[in-house]
């Protein structure tokens, strides 16, 4: 298993964010985090980064506990793992290109010259191509999204984090998007996990789809098997995201699921 | 008595949480510099930063220096006369811009122009997800985004307040000089007689303090915005620390002005 979170619980002062979470993710899957928003499914994401220590539990990621190792360890750990975050999480004192040369500038030895052809590459990739020097700022949400997803790639990592691809952009940017995530784990061959609220998008990309609710897990499986399920906290949530109407008549989860 | 005891619980509190403050204050500075320390170590980020810390500072530092010198010659002019010893003047002048209104005047102007942008952008960036971003990127944000402001404040401020304390005499020799009439050899000798190397000493261990405290407190106000007891994030969470910043900047700027004015006189 690429991750591997067990038992995961999370606390802000008193309240339980989450509540005994199991995760497990295989090389080369897009597992796609699902539900609605305070669900828990930032803070888990948050967790499986490092950024916040869990009340109990464990994870694993390339079979690093990345809560017993120290900061050394956990830096030459996240040099294998991309992070793309919602609003791109760009510096917005550099250029669209010196953002992406950043993690190469600061961990590798390759040469300026290498270092742009790199970052022109990955920005061509995302259809980015123009952007170079381009301020963040000047960027719309859907181009900010994939300048920080070119940013996380372009050290060519091992496991991909994206945090609500779909997020505040129109159904069309939304679709580019998924695209795009696909064809990176097909050409990279990444382990891709992604958080969304939008369930289009989930079935879209995903392999497997988790489900949390109230920051417990309701379902880990399949398209097929998130559609086939009768449990009634999935059915509710399902409802809650498409209505009830389309979901009794299942034509909607149909096609989403046989895209 | 409820009421005695409400304040003494409010007082409680307020100790507690300043205690709290300062303990999170050295562990950041503790922090920076345990993980500044770690290679690779770049200039070009020190340079930035003493750009916008030190050289968009120097207008703003060169006018008000100036103006500070002037009136600073006026009120000392004034009251001289009054002895007949006008030729002090330029002593006056010197011992109250190098000792006191040079480092104290920079710091504060310094801290309300760079300090209040150190913590709006810090926090900003954070409110944003780029310090994540580059704790994420295995980039130590304290190595990248600190040390860089910290080395940046401790270099231009000691510079600004030379440009501050020499505008100013220029401006005292221009009132009291050319405009009421005070030799320039009185002047100028009465000066270089009267400061000694203990003043110009003083003048620069309060720049290097005060710019380590500006770029010290405005930087740890935005980078620990997520962790601000009063819970406050995004655009109020980052106006309320900014303010707070440099109000705090100002007071421990006068407060470390009179500890090293104690210890150095």
């Amino acid at each position: 298993m690429v991750i591997r979170v067990e038992q995961l619980d999370a606390h802000y002062g008193d309240r339980q964010i989450l509540n005994d979470i199991n995760l497990h993710v295989s090389r080369g899957e897009i597992h796609v985090i699902m539900g609605s928003s305070g669900s828990g499914k930032s803070t888990l994401l948050r967790h499986i980064l490092g950024l916040q220590i869990p009340s109990s539990g464990s994870i694993h990621l390339l079979d690093q506990a990345i809560h017993q190792i120290d900061r050394k360890q956990l830096y030459s750990l996240r040099k294998k793992i991309g992070v793309a975050f919602q609003g791109g999480a760009l510096l917005g004192s550099l250029t669209v290109e010196e953002n992406i040369e950043l993690p190469l500038r600061e961990h590798t030895k390759l040469d300026a010259n290498t270092i742009r052809i790199m970052a022109r590459m990955k920005l061509e990739m995302m259809n980015l191509a123009g952007t170079e020097h381009m301020m963040p700022a000047e960027l719309s949400g859907g181009m900010l999204k994939r300048a920080g997803l070119a940013r996380a790639v372009v050290m060519d990592p091992q496991i991909l984090l994206f945090d609500e691809p779909s997020a505040g952009l129109d159904p069309v940017n939304s679709a580019e998007l998924d695209e795009l995530i696909i064809k990176l784990r097909d050409a990279m061959n990444m382990t891709i996990l992604v958080i969304t609220h939008e369930l289009q998008s989930a079935f879209a990309i995903a392999d497997r789809i988790t489900i949390i609710d109230e920051g417990k897990l309701l379902i880990t499986g399949s398209k097929e098997e998130i559609h086939r399920s009768q449990d009634e906290d999935v059915l509710n949530l399902l409802q809650r995201r498409v209505g009830r109407d389309d979901l009794e008549s299942q034509s909607y989860l149909d096609r989403l699921t046989h895209t | 008595m409820s009421r005695l005891l409400s304040s003494i619980s409010r007082l409680g509190r307020s100790v507690q949480h300043f205690t709290e403050d300062l303990g999170i204050l050295g562990v950041f500075l503790f922090n920076a510099i345990r993980h500044g320390l770690n290679p690779p170590y770049t200039l070009k980020p020190v340079i930035r930063q003493i750009y916008f810390i030190g050289a968009r500072s120097g207008l703003m530092i060169t006018v008000a220096g100036l103006f500070v010198g002037m009136v600073v010659a006026l009120q000392f002019y004034d009251t001289l006369v009054r002895f007949g010893s006008v030729s002090m003047l330029g002593s006056a002048v010197g011992l109250s811009l190098i000792r006191e209104l040079g480092p104290v005047l920079t710091a504060l102007l310094v801290t309300g122009r760079a300090g209040s942008a150190i913590c709006a952008e810090l926090g900003i960036m954070r409110t944003d997800h780029q310090i994540d971003a580059l704790d994420c990127m295995a980039i130590d944000p304290y190595r990248y985004l600190i040390i860089p402001r910290l080395l940046a404040g401790v270099i231009s401020v000691p510079l600004l307040t030379a440009i501050f304390v020499l505008m100013g005499i220029a401006g005292g020799y221009f009132i009291g000089v050319l405009l009421f009439g005070v030799s320039h050899g009185a002047y100028m000798q009465g000066m270089a007689d009267t400061v000694l190397p203990r003043d110009m000493l003083m003048c620069l261990v309060k720049a290097v303090v005060f710019g380590l405290l500006i770029v010290w407190i405005s930087a740890a106000r935005g980078f620990l915005l997520h962790r601000d007891r009063k819970g406050a994030f995004g655009p109020e969470g980052v106006s309320r620390v900014t303010t707070e910043a440099v109000v705090l900047t100002s007071v421990s700027v006068l407060f470390a002005d009179y500890l090293i004015s104690a210890l150095l006189l």
